[in-house]
């Protein structure tokens, strides 16, 4: 059986993880190991007047007590943001200072206060306990429409009324114009919901100071522990970069919240050296709630115009974005650039704007989570174009037909190039697996059961792999995108792959060495992949926005290229023959047309034993590459969902469920189902179970899953996944990207098929049981009164 | 959690003995409750003592009909006893919805009903059967047995030894889980007995189980989903929380006791 591109190899790391030898960072036990805790602000929003720390300091096993004063006292920088964003007036987003310990005022439950470092977690958790802060209350304001009211309590000096920035995209006159001549406006209120990553290994940190080099090591939970390292050096001041090591071992899944640097990494670094001890801290589930960042939480006015045909005429969209109590490290882009530049969905659309404000709430800081700006665009797109549809009295899919882009490369009005797609040949594949036609048979048997059957369609695009540097660079970001790769050919002929990405869950040890079996020719089970640590790996920018496929590999096409050159080099000199002549195919050099030949493994030990080589060239067989793509890719599909309510309860099941989805070329057709499985699950939980509540004093009523309700087994359907494959002209592969497009297109067509059965297009996220029962309530009232 | 101390008793008198030296006492059964709040640091007893290995607390045993369940058989055993099933099989219907299979397999009859959580599913089953709590001490009617949230009959140190509950002419209990932890939103049975027919319905009353009267009086008239139209129940005096509002639960009491009533044939 192949092993190469295209081929179903089953995932060479997880015989590790299912027999329990995963490595996780709890895992990891050092000499000298002390314990963190810390002690977080049951309040919302407080001045912190006090610390007592007298009686914890006193208890057994409490090696010390920090506070933030000490921290920022020993010149431990504020958290930064890393993407500059400014209002339309030009004015710089205004940064609210953020410390990894509060020196004097706590803006969200769970903001931390102090840490206590001791011999055992529990003896600290003990004394954390025992550590009296006294804390002044202030007003709370949880919601980003509240916190813009005037009169909001103020949650940082320095960003008058709540109002981070005031950005805006494309052009206000011509949406406003286009609205104006338009036969028929949809207009809609959308929330999109607070999301709670819920990675399944909560965050942690093991933190080793060596006081002789002054060197740190820090074991983390990072999808990006390169950006990790960068960041504590240049910003917090941790230590210089080549005095600070960071690890990212293997990771139980991320989705965006382990992208960040925390509180609690930068504090455990800092307590090492202060107080010569390894210090580890894991969060338990409670603190994952209260303090991993969050996703998505718009609230969202939109208007959208139609001519009597059906052609979109312009689109206007008002999205107020809930920031949390700080800037977390993408925040700003997720709900702007990441968002904002989708708004032209799969249309053509030649007239639209958007305004987003980024709002400060006392809640934890929100940010990118799978998807990341992208789903709400989405969200916010479909549920229009469906609600049009029905308003205007035609066929969903024949609105979508419509307003397809049929050409490429297609520049939208809100900056994206769309490089490559077949919209049309998406939705039709999906019609067809979906069994469209037979969708009133369908409904009319559930009828009969006493059910009511609704179909609804997503027609979802992507952004992924965010990028050329020089691009993002000139849109506010702090960071270049691009990704690094390092092919290591043994003298024996193994390979080591050495990534800047980052797998938590991805599969990347099986693909990746997928991509390197099909190119030499040899067995996946010569080739292993290194990544997670910044010691052996040159650089890499880790892994979100699915990117890891259209960049990450790339940049082992790019290293393997110059590798393949050498090694033509070495075995045209070997085998006196020309360059030209040389082709590699199933693990064997060989020069066309004659018998000539040397094994893989041979021209790796001429490289190494030197021998033998052209003149000048060095020995070894080893090669590096930085690849800056050049431009985004842009996956794409069609989702249609049937759902059927039970009208007397509201309880909603997903019975079917097609994805259509164009992710370009394909390295293992089962890691992308599984990874559209996975998203979809996650894009259900969105639409119909997830959602963070907290209430009006910023208490979290969401903070365990006795509250906070994921997908499990039974909520989600058997799944028909279709790919169609127009391929990505902008890297080497074709690759587009797979990770994310499950949780950004599933939520609309969901809401679409429950607004379709129960008549009703006002239902926000989730859908709940008792949702879907109001709706049913308010929907039944007007035909009762016909 | 804290430090704790941990004992088995072998006698009920050894139990109480145990618990009445300890500075803070709790009884230990299946521990689905009691540790989950001790490892969150909410509960904080100095001492366990484990119930589970007296003598006479595990079994289900059938006489006539009447079935009597000792206070520490797991969930597990009753949603799968066959002479139970020969005899009440709503019980068995009941208890294999509680919680997930660990959870089934170690929580006890008598832990859920000495705990009373208001969206615990036994105690719709021993309300609604008109079932009987034994104790160390006493047997308690259901009918005096739950007297709020959390809040039972139970004296301080009194032990459950187990249930005993009459053979209804039928029952069925309908669950609406709540969608995040899948207690009861909404628990009803509905049992036609001997004295006449019985509601009882967990996870939905600010003061935890309760018998719907009004749904009573209706079937008073005839054990039929048809004697239940028109009849409803108030939503005063129902929870309301995030998952659901007190008219959603009044509203889902009446569906589910119609479901329940076509459900008990
Ligand atoms: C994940 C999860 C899901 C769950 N889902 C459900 C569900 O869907 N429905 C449901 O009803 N329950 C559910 N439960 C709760 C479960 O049923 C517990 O088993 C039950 O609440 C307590 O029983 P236990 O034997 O574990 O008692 P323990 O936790 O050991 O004790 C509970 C309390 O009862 C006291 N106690 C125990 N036995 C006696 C006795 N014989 N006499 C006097 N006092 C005693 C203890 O001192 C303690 O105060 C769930 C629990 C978990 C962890």
């Amino acid at each position: 059986m192949s092993t190469g591109i295209g081929a179903r190899v089953k995932r060479k790391e997880d015989k590790r993880f299912t027999t329990g030898q995963g490595r996780y960072t709890d895992d990891v036990r050092v000499d000298n190991q002390a314990y963190a805790v810390f002690v977080r602000s049951p309040h919302a929003h407080a001045k912190i007047t006090g610390i007592d720390k007298s009686e914890a300091e006193a208890m057994d096993g409490v090696i010390a007590v920090l506070d933030g004063h000490q921290l920022t006292g020993d010149g431990i920088g504020n958290l930064i943001c890393g993407w500059a964003v400014s209002s339309k007036d030009g004015s710089p987003m205004n940064m609210g200072a953020w410390s990894a310990l509060a020196t004097d005022t706590a803006r969200y439950v769970g903001d931390a206060v102090a840490v206590v470092i001791a011999d055992s977690r529990q003896e600290a958790r003990d004394a954390a306990e025992a550590v009296v802060v006294d804390y002044e209350e202030l007003p709370v304001v949880v919601t980003s429409d509240k916190a813009l009211e005037s009169g909001a309590p103020q949650i940082h000096d320095n960003a008058a009324g709540n109002l981070c920035f005031d950005w805006e995209i494309g052009d206000e006159a011509a949406a406003d114009k286009g609205l104006a001549e338009a036969a028929h406006v949809t207009q809609m209120r959308i929330v999109n919901n607070r999301l709670s990553p819920n990675p399944m290994e909560p965050r942690s940190a093991v933190a080793i100071y060596d006081s002789a080099e002054e060197h740190y090591t820090l074991y983390t939970t990072s999808q990006n522990p390169h950006v990790a390292r960068l960041v504590l050096s240049a910003f917090y001041n941790v230590a210089p970069e080549h005095k600070l090591r960071v690890i990212a071992p293997d990771v139980g899944g991320g989705f965006g919240a382990k992208i960040y640097i925390y509180p609690e990494e930068i504090t455990c670094l800092w307590a090492s050296m202060k107080t010569g001890r390894s210090v580890k801290w894991t969060a338990d589930r409670s603190e994952a709630f209260m303090t991993d960042a969050h996703g998505r939480d718009h609230i969202t006015n939109a208007r959208m115009g139609f001519d009597q045909n059906g052609k979109i005429t312009g689109f206007k969209v008002d999205t107020l974005a809930n920031l949390g109590a700080y800037m977390s490290l993408f925040s700003s882009a997720t709900p702007t650039y990441l968002y904002a530049t989708l708004l032209s969905g799969q249309y053509d659309i030649a007239n639209i704007y958007g305004n987003v404000k980024g709002v400060y709430t006392n809640t934890v800081p929100v940010d990118a989570y799978r998807g990341a700006g992208r789903p709400e665009a989405s969200f916010l797109v479909e549920r229009m174009m469906e609600t049009a549809a029905r308003e205007m009295g035609m066929d969903p899919a024949e609105l979508r037909r419509r307003n397809f882009i049929g050409s490429f490369p297609h520049q939208t009005p809100v900056i994206m190039t769309y490089d490559a797609g077949d919209f049309a040949g998406n939705l039709d594949m999906a019609q067809k697996a979906a069994d469209v036609a037979g969708f009133p048979a369908r409904r009319a048997e559930a009828a009969q059961r006493g059910k009511l059957r609704g179909l609804g369609y997503s027609c979802y695009i992507e952004a992924c792999g965010i990028a050329p540097s020089a691009a993002v660079g000139s849109l506010g970001a702090g960071v270049g995108l691009w990704e690094s790769a390092e092919v290591r050919v043994n003298p024996v002929g193994t390979i080591e792959i050495l990534t800047g990405s980052h797998s938590h869950g991805q599969g990347h040890e099986t693909t990746f060495s997928q991509i390197v079996a099909e190119r030499f020719g040899l067995p996946i089970e010569n080739v292993s992949i290194v990544h997670g640590d910044t010691d052996k790996v040159q650089f890499g920018m880790g892994t979100y926005g699915s990117r890891s496929g259209a960049v990450g590999m790339s940049a082992i096409v790019k290293a393997m290229d110059k590798v393949e050159a050498k090694v033509r080099k070495i075995a045209a000199h070997v085998l006196e023959a020309s360059e030209d002549d040389i082709v590699i195919e199933n693990g064997a050099v060989k020069v066309a047309g004659t018998d000539k030949q040397m094994l893989w493994h041979e021209v790796g030990l001429a490289a190494y034993t030197a021998h033998n080589l052209p003149a000048g060239m060095e020995p070894g067989l080893k090669e590096t590459a930085f690849y800056d793509p050049v431009n985004f890719t842009f996956p794409a599909g069609c989702y249609i969902a049937e759902v059927e309510v039970d009208p007397e309860t509201g309880v909603t099941k997903v019975v079917q469920f097609t994805a259509a989805d164009d992710f370009g070329t394909i390295i293992n057709p089962m890691i992308v189902e599984g990874q559209v499985h996975g998203g979809a699950a996650q894009g259900i939980g969105q639409a119909m179970l997830e959602g963070v509540v907290y209430d009006q004093d910023g208490q979290l009523l969401t903070g365990s899953y006795m509250d906070y309700c994921m997908p499990r087994a039974d909520d989600v359907p058997f799944y028909t996944i279709e790919h169609n494959k127009t391929v990505c002209p902008g890297n080497p592969l074709g690759i587009k990207g797979c990770g994310e497009a499950g949780a950004i297109g599933t939520p609309p067509a969901i809401i679409n098929a429950i607004t379709d059965a129960i008549g009703n297009n006002d239902l926000q996220m989730p859908a709940t049981p008792l949702k879907v029962w109001t709706a049913l309530q308010a929907a039944a009232k007007p035909m009762a009164a016909e | 959690m804290y430090q704790t101390k941990y004992h088995k008793a072998a006698s009920f008198d050894d139990a109480v003995a145990a618990l009445g030296a300890a500075e803070d006492g709790k009884y230990l059964a299946g521990g689905q409750t009691l540790l989950a709040t001790m490892k969150q640091r909410l509960a904080a007893p100095t001492d366990l003592v484990d119930l589970r290995g007296i003598d006479g607390m595990v079994g289900i045993s059938v006489d006539g009909d009447s079935v009597t369940i000792g206070a520490a058989t797991t969930h597990a055993e009753v949603a799968s006893n066959a002479a139970l099933r020969a005899v009440i099989p709503v019980l068995c219907d009941l208890a294999v919805l509680i919680g997930d299979p660990a959870v089934r397999h170690m929580g006890t009859i008598g832990g859920s009903l000495a705990n009373n959580d208001p969206a615990a599913d036994y105690p719709a089953a021993v309300l609604g059967l008109n079932g009987t709590v034994i104790t160390n001490q006493r047997e308690i009617p259901a009918d005096e047995y739950f007297e709020g949230l959390f809040t039972t009959a139970l004296d301080e140190g009194e032990i459950i030894k187990a249930v005993r509950f009459p053979k209804p002419r039928r029952a069925a209990y309908q669950k609406f889980p709540n969608p995040a932890s899948r207690f009861a939103l909404v628990g009803v049975l509905v049992a036609d007995t001997g004295d006449g027919p019985r509601v009882a319905v967990t996870g939905a009353g600010s003061d935890g189980v309760f018998r719907a009267e009004a749904l009573e009086e209706a079937l008073a008239g005839g054990f039929s989903a048809a004697s239940l139209e028109g009849a409803s129940v108030d939503s005063d005096g129902l929870m309301g929380d995030i998952h659901a509002t007190p008219e959603y639960r009044a509203h889902l009491i009446g569906v589910l006791a119609r479901r329940g009533v076509a459900a008990a044939g």
